[in-house]
């Protein structure tokens, strides 16, 4: 193999079919970045997951006094607060069902020391005494998905007030991001075939361009390599330029977008590092090679008889 | 070198053969002159010894090898051994004279030193020593049919096919090319040549073949063209 040879004639390919390559090239690169935009997008939904799942509680809510007077608003607790008899049940019926890992009881005067601790200066607090906060039990389930049966099986016992998953704070969050990996996942997919149909088209032009040349090798028995090699480069070379500026625009969005905006917008949430965006950044570089390889090998046995 | 037995070629959607059961033997050393009218089956004689097409009926012969039973990965190693010289010179306009011979070994992977050596050899021995850094558009007709001859005999084959070479040149740029075809047919390789150039086939007597409507009609050694049997 004449390395030397083999890249001028690359060269040459690649410059007389400039402003095709230059499309390759745009669309290899926006199809990637879209590709490594859906891996992060499900990266930084699992680091969050991760980060909610360990916190997730059922609190289970129990009728005060004060509740009493609104038993319009709660049937449950007309009867006024909850006994310690209802409350015991409860527990024992939650801790029968094995689902739970612990359970941690925080009584009214619990409760009520820790909102004034958490929130001292509150001129509520002069208003508040032990019998208007609720006696809860909260709840850490061994698996976090199976809140909704504690939820059904408690939820409406005498003496219960409410039940509350936490986790339905962040549902909207996770659906969020669920549907903007789809959507990453479906307009990559477009690009992807679109990228493809390019690439086929301009080996194509490449190889009839190139005609008189293929042909000149076929007669002096140039072997298919040889003859195919020059397009399969070409289509590859396309492809590492178009990884390099998808991967330039990644770091550039995740810094852009993450750390210079989100994390000082968002506190709560755990955002993915520079890890994730490493580790996306070779698998662009072989789906991209790989892809537009096959592509230029496949068009070539269809265009470049030998 | 060359045999046809009984061959038959019929392309799809045509009624009339291009060729109709031709045998015949070329051998070894030969300077074959092969006629027809246009439509005879001249070039599809040709496309068969290259390889481009696959008989219908037969089997074809080149090298000692019969080309139905060679796979196609082996078919550049065969082409490697035979030169092909066209009507239309079919040069790279945008390499020098130099580059075009040496890109027929360049793509064949033969190193850098031995281009470097044959080629400035064979411009020489086809007269166009010093032409070496001339563009093909800067060439006569005459000399850029000698660069294609070049390319054709730089990788030194045992079989030369001439598809018209002096078809669009002058006689005088034809007889110089006649000379060189003759000029490399003694160095032993084999020159099979697909003509209508009356004057020069008359003025050669090597041998002739003729094809008419895919049939053999002629087959003559130290032939002329117009000959009626």
């Amino acid at each position: 193999m004449r390395a030397q040879f083999v890249m001028s004639e690359i060269g040459i390919g690649l410059r007389r079919n400039l402003t095709m390559t230059i499309a390759v090239v745009v669309s290899v690169a926006l199809s990637l970045a879209l590709a490594g935009a859906a891996l992060l997008l499900r990266d930084q939904v699992s680091t969050m997951k991760g980060y909610w799942d360990g916190k997730i509680e059922v609190s289970v809510y129990f009728c005060n006094k004060t509740d009493a007077n609104q038993g319009s608003v709660n049937k449950n607790c007309a009867a006024g607060a909850a006994t310690q008899n209802q409350i015991d049940s409860v527990q024992a019926q939650l801790e029968k069902t094995g689902l739970i890992e612990k359970i941690y009881t925080e009584t009214p005067a619990q409760a009520l020391s820790e909102y004034t601790k958490q929130d001292p200066n509150n001129p509520l607090l002069a208003s508040l005494t032990p019998d208007s906060m609720e006696y809860s039990l909260r709840i850490k389930l061994k698996d976090p998905q199976q809140y909704q049966i504690i939820t059904g099986m408690v939820g409406g016992q005498p003496g219960v007030m409410k039940v509350e998953d936490q986790s339905q704070v962040l549902k909207p969050l996770f659906n969020l991001l669920n549907g903007a990996q789809v959507v990453a996942l479906v307009v990559m997919g477009i690009m992807l075939a679109v990228t493809l149909l390019l690439i086929v088209n301009t080996v194509r032009v490449s190889a009839f361009s190139r005609k008189r040349e293929t042909g000149i090798m076929r007669l002096v028995g140039a072997s298919n390599y040889y003859v195919q090699m020059p397009f399969i480069a070409e289509a590859a070379f396309a492809a590492v330029v178009g990884a390099i500026l998808a991967s330039g625009m990644l770091a550039v969005g995740k810094y852009l977008l993450i750390d210079r905006f989100l994390r000082n917008q968002i506190q709560l949430i755990n955002f993915i590092g520079w890890g994730p965006v490493f580790q996306v950044m070779p698998l662009m570089l072989v789906l991209g090679v790989g892809m537009s390889s096959i592509a230029a090998f496949l068009t070539l046995r269809k265009y470049l008889r030998v | 070198m060359i045999r046809f037995d009984n061959v038959s070629k019929t392309y799809p959607k045509q009624n009339r053969p291009a060729l109709d059961n031709v045998s015949l033997e070329i051998e070894k050393g030969e300077f074959v002159f092969l006629v027809g009218s246009s439509g005879s089956g001249k070039s599809t004689f040709l496309r068969l010894i290259l390889r481009e097409e696959r008989p219908s009926i037969g089997e074809v012969h080149v090298l000692g090898k019969d080309l139905a039973k060679l796979s196609n990965w082996k078919v550049p190693q065969m082409r490697r051994q035979l030169g092909t010289v066209f009507q239309d010179f079919r040069l790279l306009p945008n390499k020098t004279v130099g580059q075009n011979v040496a890109f027929a070994l360049e793509v064949i992977g033969k190193p850098r030193s031995v281009i470097g050596k044959v080629v400035p050899e064979v411009l020489e021995l086809v007269g166009l020593a010093g032409k070496q850094d001339r563009m093909p558009g800067e060439l006569s007709g005459g000399e850029q049919q000698r660069v294609a001859i070049a390319r054709a005999f730089v990788n030194r084959p045992m079989l030369l096919i001439a598809d018209e070479p002096t078809g669009n040149l002058d006689p005088q740029n034809s007889v110089g090319i006649m000379k060189l075809l003759d000029r490399i047919n003694r160095t032993g390789t084999t020159v099979l040549m697909a003509t209508h150039d009356q004057a020069i086939v008359d003025q050669m007597r090597k041998r002739v073949i003729e094809l008419d409507q895919g049939h053999l009609v002629r087959d003559q050694s130290r032939g002329v063209y117009g000959y009626q049997h």
